[in-house]
């Protein structure tokens, strides 16, 4: 049973300072000067209180790439960060195409305590993309997933595709699409660009990633079908989303904290800290993405938390793997690159953050604004400080981030889930009692 | 110099001294004894990830003029699943001594993570780094196109007005991207020209002219001829259609370099597709540089191992001299 | 400041005169002499010596440089040396006799090194030194076979040579 928690001080969007009371998991009044007598009281004094972030696209590597992250750590991680929910990829081993090894997710989610874990199932068997996963089976699992992705692959086969769109509508079910043409990015390193011709690195060009895009938008209209693009990344991905929302087409379209502020000309140098997929791309392609979520053509933010151990990155560039962490770093990232630029504010970031993801993924009880009766999914934020991220802002068990060394607004002080602090005074609590 | 790792970054200062200094080498080679005791007691290590007996002697025999040690290791390519990882192979030739470390691999920027790594204390110099940069092939390149131009006259001058057009596979060559900024640097005028594609997307940030067809090129009376190696695998991956229409279109046949102007020099960095990118007429006629490149290659090899071993070492970061 | 002039021009070139006689005396004539001046005052004063011994005896004496850097034994100690070239004259040094021209002998490891070089280039009959100043503080079993001047020095103190030809003025120095 969680705790009653006073939260004082809070600033609320849309409202000046007030306390939140919570009672058994759930916001049970909003109001000034308010007590209980043995509560917990949490001074919020100056902090911003957010819905509990929900992040769309999370990798936590268990089962079988525990070395780079478990449930348990993953979670943690995202609690650092102010996450209350999140997707797990199913790009683990063995794959999450079964009713099976998703529920083991949702059940190691739930013995960990830190955050809602909610299994993404993958859209083909192996993510192999010849034949699709019992997708239905893992609908009606005990982990009702109603998200798949093959994501690390992109789904190629154009009728593998228009089968699996037209499939999940049978249970609001939607397929995220890892957008990215297998045959013009074979061995591809980073952007095609200006510095990829220098550095004399493959390339990755954008028209990969849009002709993609531009063919399953036109395939989710063809069959009346919801699709979601995953960590949208160029500003001619932008452009057809635009297109194809302006058409009424059901697409919804993320876009990565790092997608939001760096570009490939991190990548002189060769640190394969800058190493992801989709690779980081030109300083237009930043300002796009940031006038795209900006303008709601990009729906959401969602972190790509890709842990990775050591010696897959500290190597020469070819070799290293692509990835970065991002759960700690998601919600400083993007005060940074949204709200210090007066493109957001607060109330967008709740729904950029939290209320959206949480509607595309059909998770029930996450991402509601903080009212008397929602769920007790609360981040509270300081949006005052500054400080260097370094590795000790990382909970996880990798420590892959590119922004180790930068300086980055604010900080994560407290977070709650259902009703249990998890993160208090900007430290991950150790042991949960719940 | 703390390291030679490309030439994009490598000064006009830093490469006229090279150039210079390869001349003192040259011309110890021509003496008696042509070995010199400078680099005594320094050990050089050629790390070659990639196979190559061509620049591998040539360092082996520049370091050993100059009385180094020198230990060939030749390592598998790094992957994953096999072979030593790039960290464990340098922390081994750290702990054997190594002075210097002449790297080849087959990944871009290998030599550079290397470099910046802290795993090693020792000099890098770049012997080829996939398709990036090679560095010492550039500078003995210009030394060559320098010498056939101003004979005895050399030190000191830069290539500035020389017009020299480089012929091949653009956007997989290391070669092409170390000359096209060193030659600059230097002064000249870079012409590239190849097949669409297997030209780099953004070229034309690049201090070079892209021309597709190679007789156009030709026209404008070049000063060297730079043929580089095709590879045959590129065939498959579509980026031309058969050897014949390559050979035909951007081959150096006997007819384009007998119309070359007097004094136009043709050079191949090697190894020669004879019949393919350059005709036999070619590669064996007076105009040809390939034979005076290898051993111009040993003096500039001399040079560099002087400037990277020679002197008081920099501190950690190092820059240039 | 204590720094004072040992050598004015007039010095130096009655001490290039008499070392230019030295050299035709004890070679007993101008056969088969070569003077190879070490970079780069010792060439400015090889050129020099060798337009002197033509004055006297009326011969062309092959005059070239020979360069020590690559074989120094402090390179470690300073920051990078370029090298400078090494010119030795059409007739070679092989059963020459070769002197050996520089401005400053102090330690001696230039001459040693010198003689290394000359050993990669060829074999002389006879190497002879000859050297305007000699400031003592020898650490190598080198001695000159010709002086212009013994200047009794502190090892810290500097002894500067500066002649027309390199330096726009014509004097040597001691000092701090």
């Amino acid at each position: 049973m969680s705790e009653t928690l006073v939260i004082t001080g809070a600033q609320l969007i849309g409202a000046k300072s007030a306390d939140i009371v919570v009672e058994n998991g759930v916001i049970s009044e909003i109001g000034t000067g308010l007590g209980r007598a043995g509560a917990r009281v949490i001074d919020a004094d100056g902090l911003v209180a957010l819905p509990g972030l929900v992040d769309l696209h999370t990798h936590l590597r268990e089962p079988g790439y525990e070395a780079s992250e478990t449930i348990l750590t993953g979670t943690k991680a995202a609690a650092a960060g102010g996450f209350t929910a999140v997707f797990a990829m199913p790009n683990t081993s063995p794959v999450a195409d079964t009713a099976g090894v998703v529920e083991q997710e949702l059940a190691l989610g739930e013995a960990a305590g830190y955050a809602t874990v909610q299994p993404i199932g993958a859209v083909t068997l192996g993510q192999k993309g010849e034949r699709l996963a019992e997708l239905g089976a893992m609908a009606t699992s005990r982990a009702k997933v109603r998200v798949f992705s093959d994501d690390g692959f992109c789904v190629f086969d154009p009728l593998i595709m228009r089968r699996a769109l037209e499939y999940v509508k049978s249970f609001d079910g939607v397929i995220a699409q890892h957008a990215q043409d297998p045959r013009l990015t074979e061995g591809a390193q980073m952007n095609e660009g200006t510095v990829s011709a220098e550095l004399g690195l493959a390339g990755w060009p954008a028209v990969a990633e849009e002709s993609i895009i531009a063919r399953d938008v036109l395939l989710a209209e063809h069959v009346g079908s919801r699709l979601h693009v995953c960590h949208l990344s160029t500003a001619g991905s932008v452009d057809i989303i635009r297109w194809a929302k302006k058409r009424g087409i059901a697409v919804t379209a993320e876009v990565t904290p790092h997608h939001l502020l760096l570009t490939d000309e991190l990548v002189r140098g060769y640190d394969a800290r800058f190493k992801v997929n989709p690779p980081l791309r030109r300083q237009e392609d930043v300002l796009a993405v940031r006038e795209g979520l900006a303008d709601g053509t990009i729906d959401i933010v969602a972190t790509d938390h890709a842990p990775h151990p050591s010696e897959n990155k500290a190597c020469e560039w070819q070799a290293a793997a692509n990835g970065m962490v991002g759960l700690e770093s998601a919600l400083r990232v993007v005060h940074q690159s949204m709200v210090q630029t007066g493109l957001l504010g607060w109330a967008d970031i709740a729904r950029v953050m939290s209320a959206t993801p949480a509607r595309i993924g059909r998770l029930s009880g996450h991402g509601a604004p903080l009212e008397v009766g929602s769920p007790a999914h609360i981040t509270l934020y300081d949006p005052s400080v500054e400080g260097v991220f370094g590795e000790s802002d990382l909970h996880g068990r990798s420590v892959n981030s590119p922004y180790l060394g930068r300086a980055l607004p604010g900080r994560v002080e407290h977070t709650v889930h259902a009703g249990v602090v998890t993160v208090a005074g900007g430290a991950v609590v150790q042991e949960l009692d719940a | 110099m703390r390291h030679l790792l490309d030439t994009r970054n490598l000064d006009r200062a830093t490469a006229l001294r090279i150039l210079d200094i390869a001349e003192d080498m040259a011309d110890t080679q021509s003496r008696e004894v042509k070995k010199l005791p400078t680099l005594r007691g320094k050990t050089v290590v050629n790390l070659f990830f990639e196979d190559s007996t061509r620049t591998r002697i040539s360092f082996e025999a520049a370091a050993k003029r100059l009385s180094a040690d020198v230990i060939n290791f030749a390592a598998k390519g790094s992957s994953v699943s096999k072979g030593e990882s790039l960290k464990d192979t340098a922390q081994t030739l750290e702990a054997i001594g190594a002075d210097a470390v002449v790297i080849r691999h087959p990944a871009s920027g290998a030599p550079q993570t290397l470099a910046t790594s802290g795993w090693i204390s020792a000099g890098v110099v770049n012997a080829g780094d996939g398709t990036h940069e090679h560095p010492t092939q550039a500078l003995l390149d210009a030394f060559t196109i320098r010498k056939r131009r101003f004979g005895a006259d050399s030190r000191g001058r830069d290539l500035a007005g020389l017009h020299v057009v480089i012929v091949g596979d653009v956007l997989h060559s290391r070669v092409a991207r170390s000359n096209v900024w060193l030659l600059a640097t230097l002064g000249a005028d870079v012409t590239l020209v190849a097949p669409p594609t297997l030209v780099p997307q953004n070229v034309s940030l690049w201090p070079a002219r892209v021309v597709y067809d190679l007789d156009e090129a030709l026209e404008q009376s070049p000063d060297a001829v730079m043929m580089l190696r095709i590879q045959l695998e590129r065939m498959n991956a579509a980026y031309f259609p058969t050897e014949r229409e390559y050979s035909r279109r951007w081959g150096l046949d006997a007819l384009r370099v007998a119309a070359l102007p007097e004094g136009s020099i043709v050079m191949h960095p090697g190894p020669m597709n004879r019949g393919l990118e350059i005709s036999s007429e070619a590669a064996d006629s007076p105009r040809s540089t390939v034979l005076e490149q290898v051993t111009n290659g040993v003096s500039i090899r001399m040079a560099v191992l002087y400037l990277l071993l020679a002197g008081e070492r920099d501190d950690e970061r190092g820059g240039d001299l | 400041m204590s720094t004072r002039t040992v050598l004015q021009e007039a010095d130096i070139a009655r001490a290039l005169t008499r070392i230019a006689h030295e050299i035709l005396e004890s070679n007993r004539g101008s056969e088969d002499l070569v003077l190879l001046g070490i970079p780069t005052r010792g060439v400015t004063l090889a050129h020099r010596l060798a337009a002197l011994i033509g004055g006297i005896a009326q011969t062309q004496t092959p005059v070239g440089s020979l360069d020590i850097t690559l074989f120094r034994d402090d390179l470690s100690k300073h920051p990078t040396r370029s090298p400078h070239p090494t010119d030795i004259p059409a007739g070679g040094i092989d059963g020459k006799t070769v002197v050996l021209v520089d401005d400053v002998l102090f330690s001696g490891r230039s001459i040693r090194a010198a003689l290394d070089a000359i050993q990669s280039i060829g074999r002389p009959a006879v190497v002879r030194l000859a050297i305007l100043v000699d400031r003592g503080h020898r650490e190598l079993p080198i001695r000159p076979d010709f002086i212009g001047k013994n200047i009794p020095s502190a090892r810290t103190e500097r002894v500067n040579v500066r002649l027309h030809e390199n330096d726009g003025a014509e004097e040597v120095t001691i000092g701090a």
